[in-house]
Order: structure tokens, then sequence, then C-alpha cells
């Protein structure tokens, strides 16, 4: 069946990035020195798709024969994905100079796993998916390794590749197993019968087995052990984008299953093991960040604390957690890529001044990056005005909602404890005189990436509604 | 509803007061200075002009602005004042431009940032009190937090990393539980009146209707976080580091405005929110005021240190406070209030004092010192004001506040036992012992230190220019208390009657 026109331009966010990948490989292979090219084409390409996306937020349809769906959810987190890639490549810029490894193929490697994202996010189909999954984390292998001359980031990639093979492993199983219940691969004709297959081991042992793969992605405990390596290990950049919008395309997924099954007033079956997760990855996460003094180490279990918090609204699952996810993710994605930005700036050659104690007196050398890095600080520990507030509050609200108030207080528990090593990074930098001797290159990208970032916290955090009113109005159940 | 912008502009005033702060060069000290001046002293005409407008007799919430902030959750921006919260929003305001004016030589590192923090200080703890929705309080609240903190971290003592990170964990940990109630109330309050509301006007209603076990756990959450802030025995440990290693600009707000806060949410939430668990559990609360009155009494005796000494008699003068609310008696409640006032009055008087002779000899130590009478007369009187004000003296303000308090409890209900007063009563008689013993130590004799008759300088025009006003008020309150306890009345009645209406089962 053709696509009538009107399609097309539903379809625009999917042509553009897609079209744009075509032409940067073209640019990559005739144009010499193409990379200032790419890095603005990426820039362009993501920025444009992001506009269009949450422009177009009410044209919603699904196309493909079922296959995707446009508009609504999707086209949120489309916007998080492109903004958070924008702001990646922008201070990508400086960083790949640094450490000499400023390759084309990155850009179209992170255009390529956005393209991913766009997909996960979208499907209706579990086929899709597992699609879309592979395409992002393939680019995310990959990327991982690009500071290819380094151990650490060659045994990251390794490391993330194998266990991310493994995850994508029990996807597939899970996939089967349902497929060999229901046979069909459509998620809507999947949970039409939902009822019906929750008593059937086999389709309740795939779920699980899709959940467990989906975990993995989120950076759940107890599915968490590659995290802290890999975070550490890869380029800043790219652990900034891999955090944020990779965690953000895992977690769509599962609120495509669970808004889907819900949709059809079908029993919560998922609920102890999203509270189990939820449980484990905020007190653990936050337990063991403490003792972190690598900053990007630090951030990896502040990463899987904040997993926590979220599957706290998976647990829940109505409609204020939803919603107060989906803003949650934003606001993470906005605040975490900040601080990752600044760490990139700040970061020497060969793993360098990744330390906290790098950021001793930081004040004395760079009162922006100070501002802004407490700033990121301050939000990730979630205190109000900032992003980061309104998005645990949401999620709490949800969770009291659906009588889950214990979950909830083991979550203001966790953000106790974190408080601690997100103000750890405050007192360095402002309260402790300088030890090294370094200076700060700061180039006009990588500070507008900050810039920009720190600009988004605090406008969501002020006035949530801006976004908040998109995301309810779409999420329905 | 007619809408009413004076509250808003004064928050905002400190607002883009701060945000204006960051356009100066590093270099114009003294441009930031006077700016600083300037910026505190509008909003302390505006606070004026409200006070002036306030209309006593009306018991409603004056001066309502009332604009839907976050339509999907249905919170708004909703401001209000009543007579209580005018005393604190008057105090607040006062305080600060005197606050200002006293860092002129103390503060040196940095004065554009120090500014900037002090000014958001302000806005926040404005906020506080004039908010009437309880998830823009909590905004507030937390994010008051953000300025102390780094007024503690930079500009303070030698431990101030660790007293500005204990400060910020301590306000945390109770605040946090308090966002768990305060998402339970507006999740409650949506299944009975079938909107999720955090409006309080609207909560005053549901929360009473709270069955009884939830509502203990309820008020327990709101009264940590209270009682951390006033800081009740045993919950004070803070207050002291806090205090100690904090500048005296950090000080005097500290204990001036940012006590209050506890004692204030005390008084607004705790009590109408949750008038039965209130009730049941004012006899514990007040026996652990009462210890606290006696211990900060107690351990301020013996201190060594005049600003720990100061900072011990605030667990001391709060634990008044607190008996006085918890007395829940007209009398007692207006003493608290009247308490609260003095009490930013005439410690963050002593908290000046001692920073003005600590900017001279950076020494606070009290064996240091001694006849010092001869060297600097005008600050010993200074002194003298101070300590006897905060001792009670009659004809000066604490006296009033504490005798309402000892007054109050003595009849209440609630607690029905004159053992209350009595133990309370000899925390007015420890005040005595320890300040004027201080004050004794400190002016009294010889010299002790030959070197402090070369530089001890007595106090220069701008110190008076900082103590003269609060003086002023010091006198007036112990004088003509009625000009302060009129506003405060009809507030006061609106509360206890909320509370009686609910409890009187209980009462008999």
């Amino acid at each position: 069946m053709p696509l009538s026109n009107f399609e097309y331009y539903q379809l625009m966010p999917f042509i553009i990035i897609g079209l744009g990948i075509i032409l940067s490989i073209i640019i990559e292979i005739t144009v010499k020195k193409s990379e200032g090219i790419l890095a603005w084409g990426s820039i362009l390409l993501f920025f444009a798709t992001a506009l269009y996306s949450i422009t177009n937020i009410y044209e919603q349809g699904i196309l493909f024969g079922g296959m995707i769906e446009v508009g609504g959810k999707p086209a949120i987190f489309n916007f998080i994905f492109n903004i958070g890639a924008m702001l990646v490549v922008m201070s990508s810029i400086g960083y790949l100079k640094k450490y000499g490894t400023l390759y084309g193929e990155y850009y179209i490697l992170i255009q390529s796993s956005v393209l991913g994202m766009m997909i996960m996010a979208g499907s209706k189909d579990i086929l899709m998916v597992f699609l879309g999954l592979e395409l992002m984390s393939i680019c995310f292998y990959v990327l991982a390794g690009i500071n290819r001359k380094k151990l650490s980031a060659n045994e990251a990639s390794m490391k993330y590749f194998l266990l991310g093979a493994f995850a994508t492993g029990f996807v597939v199983y899970g996939i089967a197993l349902i497929y060999g219940v229901t046979a069909t691969t459509s998620i809507t004709n999947i949970v039409e019968n939902f009822s019906v297959y929750s008593s059937n081991i086999i389709f309740i042992t795939g779920s699980l087995l899709l959940l467990i793969g989906f975990s993995f992605k989120i950076a759940a405990v107890p599915f968490h052990m590659w995290v802290p390596d890999v975070y550490q290990g890869s380029a800043t950049t790219v652990t900034g984008l891999m955090s944020t919008t990779g965690k953000t395309a895992a977690f769509s997924v599962l609120i495509i299953l669970l808004t889907a099954i819900f949709a059809n007033n079908a029993p919560n079956i998922f609920k102890p093991y999203f509270s189990a997760i939820a449980v484990l990855s905020m007190l653990l996460g936050s337990i063991i960040a403490l003792s972190q003094n690598n900053l990007k180490r630090m951030l990896a279990y502040s990463s899987i604390t904040h997993a926590g918090y979220m599957a706290i609204g998976l647990a829940a699952s109505n409609s204020y957690s939803i919603s107060g996810i989906i803003f949650y993710l934003a606001a993470y994605t906005f605040m975490n890529i900040g601080a990752f930005s600044i760490i990139s700036i700040i970061e020497g050659e060969n793993d360098s001044r990744v330390d906290i104690d790098s950021y001793a007196g930081l004040n004395s050398k760079s009162p922006v990056l100070s501002a802004f890095m407490s700033l990121f600080m301050f939000a990730l520990a979630g205190i109000p005005p900032m992003a980061g507030f309104f998005g645990k509050y949401y999620v709490f609200v949800g969770a009291i909602d659906s009588n889950l108030t214990w979950l909830a207080i083991i979550g203001v528990i966790s953000s106790m404890i974190s408080v601690y090593f997100y103000l750890r990074v405050v007192v360095y930098i402002y309260f402790k005189e300088a030890t090294e001797d370094f200076k700060i290159e700061l180039t006009p990208y990588s500070l507008s990436s900050v810039i920009i970032s720190g600009a988004l916290v605090l406008l969501f955090g002020i006035f949530p509604d801006l976004l908040l009113k998109l995301i309810t109005s779409v999420v329905t159940l | 509803m007619e809408q009413n912008l004076l509250l808003t502009y004064l928050l905002l005033t400190p607002i883009i007061g701060s945000l204006l702060v960051l356009f100066f060069r590093q270099e114009q000290i003294k441009l930031v200075r006077w700016f600083a001046l300037f910026v505190s002293l509008i909003a302390f005409v505006i606070s004026l002009i409200i006070y002036f407008g306030y209309d006593r007799t009306n018991p409603q919430f004056q001066f309502v602005h009332n604009v839907l902030w976050i339509e999907s959750l249905n919170i708004s921006y909703n401001v209000g004042i009543d007579g209580i919260s005018l005393l604190l929003v008057l105090l607040t305001t006062f305080l600060t431009p005197l606050t200002f004016l006293s860092t002129w030589k103390a503060i040196e590192k940095n004065v554009k940032m120090f500014t900037f923090s002090m000014l958001f200080l302000e806005a926040g703890m404005l906020g506080v009190f004039i908010t009437l929705d309880i998830f823009l309080f909590y905004i507030f609240w937390e994010a008051m937090l953000i300025p102390m903190y780094f007024i503690i971290g930079i500009w303070g003592g030698e431990r101030r990393i660790y007293a500005s990170i204990k400060f910020f964990i301590y306000t945390m940990v109770g605040s946090l539980l308090m966002l768990v109630a305060i998402i339970w109330l507006a999740v409650y309050a949506s299944d009975i009146t079938g909107k999720f509301t955090t409006n309080l006007l609207e909560l005053y209603k549901v929360g009473p209707t709270i069955p009884h076990q939830i509502q203990g756990w309820m008020f327990g959450a709101f009264f940590l976080s209270f009682a951390i802030k006033v800081p009740l025995f045993p919950l004070h440990t803070w207050l002291p580091d806090a205090h100690v290693e904090a500048p005296t600009a950090g000080s005097v707000i500290l204990a001036g405005v940012l006590l209050k806060m506890g004692t204030y949410g005390i008084l607004r939430f705790c009590l109408p929110l949750f008038p039965q668990s209130s009730v049941e559990f004012a006899p514990v609360i007040s026996v652990l005021a009462i210890i606290g009155i006696i211990y900060g009494a107690l351990v301020s005796m013996v201190q060594t240190d005049m600003k720990k000494l100061v900072a011990y008699s605030s667990v001391s003068h709060l634990g008044f406070v607190v008996l006085g609310t918890f007395a829940m008696t007209v009398e007692s409640v207006q003493g608290a209030v009247i308490q609260m006032v003095n009490h930013g009055l005439s410690t963050g008087a002593l908290f000046l004092l001692v920073g003005i002779i600590y900017e001279r000899t950076h020494r606070r130590d009290i064996a240091y010192y001694g006849g010092i009478a001869k060297l600097v007369p005008l600050y010993s009187v200074a002194l003298m004001i101070a300590s006897l004000s905060s001792v009670g003296l009659p004809g000066l303000n604490g006296f009033i506040g504490e005798f309402l308090i000892l007054l109050g409890s003595f009849k209440s209900i609630v607690l029905n036992s004159w053992w209350f007063t009595a133990f309370a009563a000899s925390g007015v008689i420890f005040a005595a012992v320890y300040l004027l013993w201080m004050y004794q130590r400190v002016v009294f004799g010889e010299v002790k230190n030959q070197e402090l008759a070369s530089h001890l300088t007595d106090m220069n025009v701008r110190e008076f220019i900082v103590l003269i006003p609060i003086f002023v008020f010091v006198v007036w309150i112990g004088i003509y208390p009625n000009t302060f306890l009129k506003l405060t009345e009809v507030s006061t009645q609106t509360i206890l009657q909320q509370v009686s209406s609910y409890t009187i089962n209980l009462l008999k």
C-alpha cells in the first residue's frame, strides 16, 4: 500500500534523519576534512528533527500496517533524543580534537544511533523494537571505543558489546517465546488478549525475559554490572549520550509496552518486578556512589539510582507516573549531558583530571563552569526549582496515588544519601583550594552545550508546564 | 478574587536585585555593597506599605495573589499573609539591610557572590512566610538551603565545610519526608474532594479528616522537618556548628530568620492541618521543648566561646517558642510569635556584637577578654542591652514573650499541668546566669590582655547604625508590645479555633 502525502509528512522525522545519514556518508567519503561540515550538519539535523517532532506532536498516526507510531509519545521521545544528541555533538567537537579522534564517522554513528532510538520509541511491533534496539546498541558499541588508542576505551567497548549482546539475547528469546504463544508480533494484538495470555507460563517467561533485557539497557540493579566500567572507560561525550538518550530509548519501550497493556485494564502483574529493581537500584546506586572519586564513575552510579526512581514510576503505572517518567527522562537528559559536557571540558589527555580532586578550586579558574556544574549537581540531587526535582515529584505523586507510598519513602531516603555525593562536587569546586594547575580549554561549542543544558534545566524547573502539558495530553491510560 | 500584587513585588525585589548583582564587575565592591543595601531597603519599604495596608481585624489571608502555575497538577503560585506571617516578613526585611551593612568590613572575599546569595536567601525566606500553597512552600523551603549552604561554606570559619554539609543534610533529611507527606496529603485530598490540590486553604478542610493513625504519621513527617529547623532537642546538633562556622551575617540571618521558619511551619501547617495529632503529641513535644530550654541553658553556661554560647542560647530560647505553640492558648501562641521576633532581634544583636569584636581581635574565647569596659565603653553598653534583652529583663522585649508563654502554658488545657511552666521558668533564671556571667567575664574586671588595649577600638558609626534600629525595637516591644500583639491576635485566634473545632472531644 503506497503512502499518502500526509503520511510522508508524518514520517518526516525518520526521513530527515535517514537522508541525513546517507548524505553524511557521502560527504565523509568525498570531502576531505569533512569533520567540521559533519558536526554542523548533525547539529542542524538533530535540531530540525527535534523541532519538527515537537511541533507536530498532535499529528498522531500508525503507519506501515501497524509497525510504527508517529506523533504523540514518540514525538516527545524524539524531541528528547534529538536535543540530547545535538548537545552531545556540540560538546564533542572540542573533546575529540583533544583526543585526536576527530573522525567523521563519529557523527554518522551518533545519527544512526538516534535513528535506532526513534524506531524504538515509535515501534508498535516487537520486531521493530528489536530492530531499533540493535541499530542503537551497535552504534553505541563502536562509539564507546572511539578513542581507539586507549586501552580503557577498548575494554569498555568490548565489555559493553559482550554484555549488551547477552542482554539482546534475552530480548530475542523473550520475543520468540511471546510469539510462540500469541502467534503475532504486533503489540496491539498481543495486549488485546493480554488477560488470556497472562495465565500462560510461557508467555510470562517470555515477557520477563524481555523486561530483563531492557533492565540491562536502563542500567537497573541487578543488571547494572557493565555500567560503571563502560561509563568510565568510554569517551566522556559518548557516556553522556549513552547514559541519557540510550536510557530514554530503553524506557520508551517499557513505557510503550506497559501503557499498551494498561490501556486494556489488564492487571499490573509486573508491579513486584519493577518495585524490586527500583528499590535495589536506588539504594545500591546511591550507596556505592558515595565512595567514588572518579566523577564519571560517580555519575554512572548516579545513573543507576535515577533508573531506580524512574522504575518506581513503572511500578506505579498510572497516568501521573508515566507522565512523570517522561518528564524525568527529559530533565535527566539535560542535566546529565550538561554535567558530562563539563567533565569533557575539564578532562585532560589520557583520562587525567576526571577525579574529583581536579575540581578543587575550580571556581577560581572558571566561575561560569563552576556555576553550571553546581546547577547540574543540585538538579541531579533533586533540589527545587531545578527540573530534576519535578521529575522526582511527579513520579512520587504517581507512586503515592497507586498506594506505593513505601516506594516513595525509599526513594526519598535514597535522595538523602545521594545529596552527599552531589554536594561533594560543589564542596570541591567552591570550598577547597586548587591543588592542580591546569588551563581549561573552553571552545564556544562546548560552552554553548553547557549553557543550553543549564537553561533547559532551569526553564523546565521553573515552568514545568511547558513540557508537562504536552506530555499529559498524549499520555492516556 | 481580586489580585494584589504587592507581595509579588516584595518577593521579586530581592530576586531581581540578586540577578542584577551578577552584572557588576568583580572589583566594584563598594557599588555592590551600596546596591545590596538599596535593594534590601526597597524590600523593607514594600513590606512597610503592606504593614500599613494590613487590616488587623480581618481573620482571612490578605494581599492574596493567586495564579495557576502548573496546570497539570493544579499547583498555583498563591501568596498571601496573615498577622503572623506579616510580622515575620517585617522581621526578615528589617534584618536583611542591617546584615548587609554589618558585613562591609567582614566580607572582603567575593563580595559579588555573597551579595547574590544573601539576596537570594532573602527571597527564599520571604517566600516561605508568604506562600499559601504547600508545594510552593516546599520549593522555597528547599531552594533557600542553597544560598545558606554557600554562605557558610565559602565565607565561614575553619570547619566550614563540615558545618555546611551537616546543615544541608540535616535539613534535607527532614524536608524530604515532608515531601512524601505533602504528596500524600494532596493525593488524599483528590480522593476526598475529587481534585488534586496543594492549596493550603482547601487542605485545612481536608487535613483534620485524615484517619487517626495516618494523621499521626503525617504530623510526624511535617513536624520532623520543622523540629530540625527550630531546632528542637535532640535534633539541634547542627545548629552550634553552623552558627559558629558561619560568618556573622550568616549567623544573624540563621538565628534571626531561618530558625523561625521551623516554628512558623509548626504554627501554619502542623497545628491547623493535623489538629488531633497536634493535641495528642503536645505533652511529649512540650517535654522535649523544656529539655531543650534547660539543656540549652546549661550547655551555654559552660561554653568558652562567645559565639557558641549565643548559639546554644538559641536552643534554649526556641524551646520557649515551641512550648508556647503547643500550649495552644491565645496568650501562649501570641507569646510564641512575639518571642520569635524577640529572639531574632536580641540574638541577632548578640551575634552582631560578637562579630564586631571578632573583626578587631579575631578571638572569640571569653577567657581572652576581660575588663574591656574601660577600653570600649560604648560597646559594653550595647552588649549590656543585647544581653539583658535576651535574658528577659522586664521593660525589654524578651520579658514580654517569655511571660506570655509561661502565663499561657500555665492555664493551658492541652498541657493540663503546671509542671511544664515550673520547669520552663527555670530556663529564664539560667539565661540570666549564663549571659550575665559571660558579660561579667568579658566586660568587667582588670584588662587581662595588654595587647587588647592597643588595638581594640570602640564601635564606629556604621556599627551604631546597624545596632540602633534593633535596640529601638527591643525597647518598643518591651514597653508597648500592643503594636505587635494586636497584629497577630486575630490570626492566632483563627488558628486556635481551627484546632479546637476538631479537638473538642479530645479535650474533655
